[in-house]
Formats: structure tokens, C-alpha cells, sequence
């Protein structure tokens, strides 16, 4: 099974790679989202399917990320066929062979049972997002390629050393070496202290970079706020939720080892420096795609706090994966139109958006409203969880901290993003005008649409899939 | 066998400084191509039992390190025309000095490491960490991209030290993607600089800083 979900994108990469015309090209996109996400739907009903070989299994974490990815990329492989219809005047296929690719490299990170070759599929991913990054070929895209490349190509150099660290810490003990999870679990108790510490702060470093957690988001600003917004929707979701589970698992080793006080300090202290980067940044921000890079960051310091918290939050902190992957898709996708339909992503140009494209500026606001925890949402629910964890493990300065990061980030961002929806429209709009395809506006819509599901009513196969997890992940020593 | 090994070790630590020390491009590269190399060759002396799939992923490593890459890295040169690291962050001389204070703090460090064994006599760890310093320094002080790229092959260089002390524990396959990886990453960079360089005329990243908040 494993093998299909690596084969079928990189198939389609490939016949994306042959077909010559460039306006039929995008519809290999779809197709692919669809065909994808059939198969994570169908995969997920069926735990037969969940082995394929001892590296190449899924975990319940992995089952969650992959389920993400998989909704996430459906909507942005619609979306991505309307978007390249407006840009019909650049070449297309690279940008369609690496978007196509991605949910493969994606779908290899949440079946790779071994820490080795869950890294290469990380690197992967950086692989094939940087073309996309550079889509537009602009002065400033290239920069933000450059600084994405090697910014990340660094921390994911760091991750190596630490997954040799990990294993030499099994050859110090004297340890049969592997780095397989199932064994890793096993033998963590008996683990070279030095080298299991040093590797978990290396790891830690390294999938960071690729989260993007403060001081490593340096790239992220940069590569999000030049992205088109349908690729800022899938690094933002698609990317840092591969990273954070390579992460997850990493973890799920210390833990077993006993080294849970260590590593949930770390966490804790990254988190909420995570959280203080970008409120510090997120206020008077006037580029509202550059505002959500923050929020990105804002958002994978709560998924760090949340598993630096520990078990009570465990189940708040991976719904969070879910609810902030999915709300990040909104944003980015409905700031996407809105760019197209101003030709600028600076406050000081785009006001009124509510009446120049009502239908994606409703869907940016009520983005807003999500991703910064308002009520009835799906982030709501899962910041609460993560805050009565908090409170449940006595951490109460945390709480605190948290709480007010996330006032701090609501009133910054907010003061951006109703400059952009509310206000009087600034004038002539760029020839010809923009109005909001079908194909750009539904797909968010339906993301939008899982969100609140997500707040209102958890389907049950999604809070069994989180349960799973949260137990997986709560290792008794 | 571990005179040997620790001869070669010292002569990759000697190449760090070569590195770091000269301003022409095309040695830096060249200097980096026979670091890969040698480093490629060490899990023949470490390893008295030969097995196939060690062999191969030496030739592999050294074919890739030695030969590939900068093949590549001066095909990216030629193309365009820049032969000097100008005015870096820090100048030639400094740099090999904090090259120097970076190997010795590696050496310190590296005593204090629990080693397994019979890894204790061997320079591998604090070569590894020096070459991991000497990339970063790389890195942090050159603008040119071109050099910015040789600083985080040296980095990998290093890592791929530390690899050494593992042939035998990690399966082959996740070697090769290590290699593959590296490849592939160094074709992408390459196609970046190639752009830079169209869209700046020059392929300096300090001109890359339009991006700020």
C-alpha cells in the first residue's frame, strides 16, 4: 500500500513532465488530489492495509498527518487550476511536476517507519517545495528560494547528525543498532544518555528549521510572503505537519527512554519563544502574507508547548495539527484571491476587500477568526485542550504565557487583516478585474467548512484517529 | 590501520584550513572535492571485513564528492564568471584563525565525549566537528553563493565524518539516500545560482536582501 501512495504522485509527476500542452497540464493536479486522497480515506478505513513492510507502516500519528496532507492537498490541487489559469502566461510544468510530487515525498514521511528514511523524505519535501517557491521568477522569489534552500538545507543537515547521534548512542551502549521506531521504543531505556540528549536537541534544531519554530523561522517570512498562496498553503500545512511528526516520533523515543523532564523543557521553552517572536512581529505588520508566515510561526509554537506540555494536552496538541493545517489552507487560498484581485499584499494598497471579492475576504475574516481560536471554530477546541492540559499539569505560568501571547497575536493580527477586508476600496482595480472563479473560491469554502465541522462536531473516525494517537504517543516508563 | 586512519583524518583537517584560507573559487572547490574524496575512502580502513555494499557505497561517495560535484560546481563557475570571494565578512587570514581556535575547541569537546571503544583512539569525532565548524564558518562569512554553497558541502563533509563511525549499523539504502540527497540538493542549489546570477549579474547575497521586515 505504502508503495502506491510513493508511486501515484510520482507517476503523475512524470506524466505531467510529458504532456506538452500548458493550459491542460493543471487538471493533473486534481486528479491527483483526488485520487490521493480516495486512497487515504480507503487506507484509513482499513487497519489490514496499515503494514507494508517493517520500515513502511503506518502509526497513528502518521494516519493523522496523512489525513491532513491529504485534505489539505485536495483543496489546493482544485484551487492550483484556477490560479494557473490567471498566470497562463508563465510556463507551467515544472511548477505542476513538483506540486504533484509533493503528497508522494508527503505520504513517504508519514509511512516511514525508520528514522533514516523518514529523513530523507523530509529533505525531499524541501526538494520539491523550492521550485514552487520560485514560481514567479521574480527578484525577490529568488531570494526567498535562496534563503528557503539553504536555511533549510542547514537544518536538515542538523537532523542527520542528529539521527547518527541517536544511533551512536545505541553503538555506545552496545546496543544492537537501529534506527526502525518499533525498535528504538524498545531499547530507549538502555540508550548512551549524552548521545540521546544531544541528538533530541540536535532533531529538535533540525525539524525546527523545517517547522519553522523562532530563532529558525528566519526563512519562513520570506518564503511564504513570496509563495503564490496556494504553495503558501501547503508548506505551511502540508510541510511543518511532516516535520512536526518526524518530531512526534523523536519525542515518543526520549519519552520512552525516561528523558520526558528534558525534552519537555526544551520544548516549552521554544514554544512560547515561538509564540513572543511572532506576536512581536505579527503587530503593524503591513504584508498580509508575510502576517500569516507569522502566524505559521505562532502556530508551531503551540504545537511545541502543547507536546512539551505533555500528556494532558497530547490529544489537544495533535487535533491542533489538524485544525491549524486546515485554517492555514483558508488563509493562504482566500489571501491568494485577494492578492490577485489588488495586485498588492500590502495593507497600504488592498483595503475594501469585502467589496472588490466579497466571497474570499468573508472566507480571509472568517479565517482570522479561526486560526486565532475564536468560538465555535476547530482551533478553538484545540487551544482550550491544550490550555486545560496546561492547567491540569500545574504548569499555570505557561498557561499564562500562552494566553496572553494569544491575545497579543489576535490584536495584531487582527488589526492587519481588517485593514485588508474592511475600508473603502482604494481605487482602479489592475485590467482585467478579477473575479472569483468557482474553482478559487470552493475549494476554500469546503476547508473552511471542515474547520467549523472540526469546532462543532469532531466526526467520530477523526476523534478515534486522535485517541489513537494521543495513546500512542503517551509512552509508560 | 589507525595511524593510517588518523594520517588521513589530519590531512582533512589540513584541507579545512585550505579552505578556508584561500580566495580564488575554483580551489576552495577543488580543495572541498578532495576532502569528499578522502573522507569517501575512510570506511576501508575502518572496516577490516569488506563487504560488497560497503564498496559500493564507497565508489559511490567518492565518484559523487570527488568527481560529480565539483564537475558541476565549475560548470556553475564558468558559466558565470566570477573566479574571487571579494571582501568576505571576515578576512582570509581571521577566518583561518578562528579556524584554527574552532578545531582546537573540537578536540577539547571531543575528549570529553563518551567514545565506544575502540572509536576512542580515532580522530574521527573532533575531525568531524572541526570540518561541521569550518562549513558554518563558511557559510556565515562568504556572500558569494558559489562559497556559501562549498561552506555547506563542508558541513555535510563533516557529517558524513560522524557517518563513518556507522557503516556498519545503518543499512545501505539509507546511505544512498543520504548521497542522493546531497546530490539532488547541490543540483538544485546550482540551478539557483545559475538564476541568481541572470537576474543580478552578480551572485553576491548581499544583494539578496530585499526581504526584511
Amino acid at each position: 500500500m505504502a508503495y502506491l501512495f510513493l508511486c501515484l504522485p510520482l507517476l503523475m509527476a512524470a506524466l505531467a513532465a510529458a504532456v506538452p500542452s500548458n493550459r491542460w497540464r493543471p487538471w493533473l493536479l486534481p486528479a491527483a488530489g483526488a485520487g490521493h486522497f480516495t486512497l487515504t480515506c480507503l487506507t484509513l478505513a482499513r487497519p489490514a492495509w496499515w503494514t507494508t513492510a517493517a520500515w513502511l507502516a503506518l502509526d497513528p500519528p502518521g494516519r493523522l498527518v496523512l489525513l491532513v496532507v491529504s485534505t489539505l492537498y485536495l483543496a489546493c490541487a482544485v484551487y492550483a487550476v484556477a490560479y494557473l489559469r490567471k498566470r497562463a502566461e508563465r510556463p507551467n510544468r515544472v511548477f505542476c511536476v513538483c506540486l504533484l510530487a509533493f503528497p508522494g515525498l508527503a505520504g513517504l514521511a508519514a509511512w516511514s517507519q525508520h528514522l533514516g528514511l523518514l529523513w530523507v523524505a523530509i529533505e525531499g519535501t524541501t526538494l520539491v517545495t523550492a521550485p514552487l517557491i520560485y514560481f514567479n521568477h521574480t527578484q525577490r522569489s529568488i531570494e526567498a528560494t535562496w534563503k528557503y534552500l539553504l536555511v533549510g538545507s542547514v537544518g536538515i543537515a542538523l537532523a542527520l547528525l542528529g539521527t547518527f547521534f541517536l544511533a551512536y548512542a545505541a553503538v555506545h551502549a552496545g546496543l544492537p543498532v537501529s534506527l526502525a521506531q518499533a525498535d528504538l521504543a524498545a531499547l530507549a531505556p538502555r540508550l548512551s544518555r549524552p548521545w540521546l540528549l544531544s541528538a533530541f536537541v540536535l532533531l529538535l534544531v533540525g525539524y525546527g528549521t523545517k517547522m519553522g519554530l523562532a530563532p529558525m523561522h528566519s526563512w519562513k517570512p520570506d518564503a511564504y510572503g513570496e509563495a503564490p498562496g496556494v504553495v503558501g498553503a501547503i508548506l505551511a500545512g502540508g510541510v511543518t505537519s511532516c516535520a512536526f511528526l518526524a518530531l512526534l516520533r523523536v519525542y515518543r523515543v526520549c519519552l520512552a527512554a525516561g528523558e520526558g523532564a528534558y525534552v519537555s523543557r526544551l520544548l516549552l521553552a521554544m514554544g512560547l519563544f515561538s509564540m513572543a517572536v511572532a506576536a512581536i512581529f505579527m503587530i503593524g505588520q503591513r504584508d498580509f502574507k508575510r502576517m500569516l508566515a507569522y502566524s505559521s510561526v505562532e502556530h508551531m509554537g503551540i504545537l511545541a508547548l502543547g507536546l512539551g506540555i505533555g500528556a494532558p494536552a497530547l490529544a489537544g496538541t495533535l487535533l491542533h495539527v489538524m485544525t491549524n493545517g486546515l485554517t492555514k489552507g483558508v488563509l493562504f487560498l482566500a489571501a491568494g484571491n485577494i492578492h490577485r484581485a489588488f495586485g498588492s499584499k500590502s495593507t497600504e494598497q488592498v483595503a475594501g476587500a469585502l467589496r472588490r471579492v466579497p466571497l474570499s475576504a468573508g472566507l480571509f475574516l472568517l479565517g482570522f477568526f479561526a486560526i486565532t481560536g475564536s468560538p465555535p471554530f476547530g482551533p478553538f477546541a484545540s487551544i482550550l485542550s491544550i490550555l486545560n492540559g496546561a492547567i491540569g499539569a500545574g504548569r499555570l505560568a505557561v498557561a499564562g504565557g500562552f494566553l496572553l501571547l494569544l491575545l497579543l497575536v489576535f490584536v495584531g493580527m487582527g488589526a492587519t487583516v481588517l485593514k485588508v477586508v474592511q475600508g473603502r476600496d482604494p481605487g482602479p482595480a489592475p485590467a482585467p478585474p478579477y473575479r472569483e472563479p468557482l474553482l478559487s473560491v470552493a475549494p476554500v469554502a469546503l476547508l473552511m467548512l471542515c474547520v467549523l465541522l472540526l469546532g462543532l462536531a469532531m466526526p467520530p473516525p477523526v476523534a478515534a484517529l486522535i485517541r489513537d494517537a494521543a495513546e500512542f504517543l503517551e509512552v509508560r516508563t | 590501520m589507525t595511524t593510517l586512519l588518523n594520517a588521513l583524518l589530519v590531512i582533512v583537517l589540513v584541507l579545512n584550513f585550505l579552505a578556508l584560507g584561500s580566495g580564488r573559487i575554483a580551489s576552495v572547490i577543488r580543495t572541498v572535492a578532495i576532502q569528499g574524496a578522502l573522507l569517501g575512502l575512510l570506511p576501508l580502513l575502518l572496516h577490516a571485513h569488506l563487504q560488497p555494499p560497503v564498496v559500493l557505497a564507497v565508489l559511490l561517495t567518492v565518484a559523487i564528492k570527488g568527481l560529480l560535484i565539483p564537475f558541476m560546481m565549475f560548470r556553475a563557475m564558468r558559466h558565470i564568471r566570477i573566479r574571487r570571494e571579494v571582501e568576505p565578512l571576515i578576512g582570509l587570514q581571521p577566518s583561518v584563525i578562528l579556524g584554527a581556535l574552532g578545531t582546537g575547541i573540537a578536540l577539547l569537546f571531543a575528549d570529553g565525549l563518551p567514545l565506544a571503544g575502540t572509536h576512542a583512539r580515532l580522530l574521527i569525532v573532533p575531525a568531524a566537528l572541526a570540518t561541521m565548524l569550518t562549513g558554518f564558518l563558511l557559510l556565515i562569512t562568504r556572500y558569494k553563493a558559489l562559497t556559501q554553497v562549498m561552506g555547506y558541502l563542508v558541513l555535510e563533509n563533516g557529517i558524513y565524518c560522524f557517518g563513518v563511525l556507522l557503516v556498519d549499523a545503518l543499512p545501505l539504502v539509507v546511505e544512498m539516500g543520504v548521497l542522493l540527497d546531497l546530490f539532488a540538493g547541490i543540483f538544485v542549489i546550482c540551478i539557483i545560482v545559475n538564476r541568481i546570477s541572470q537576474a543580478f549579474a552578480s551572485l553576491d547575497t548581499r544583494r539578496l536582501a530585499a526581504l526584511k521586515e
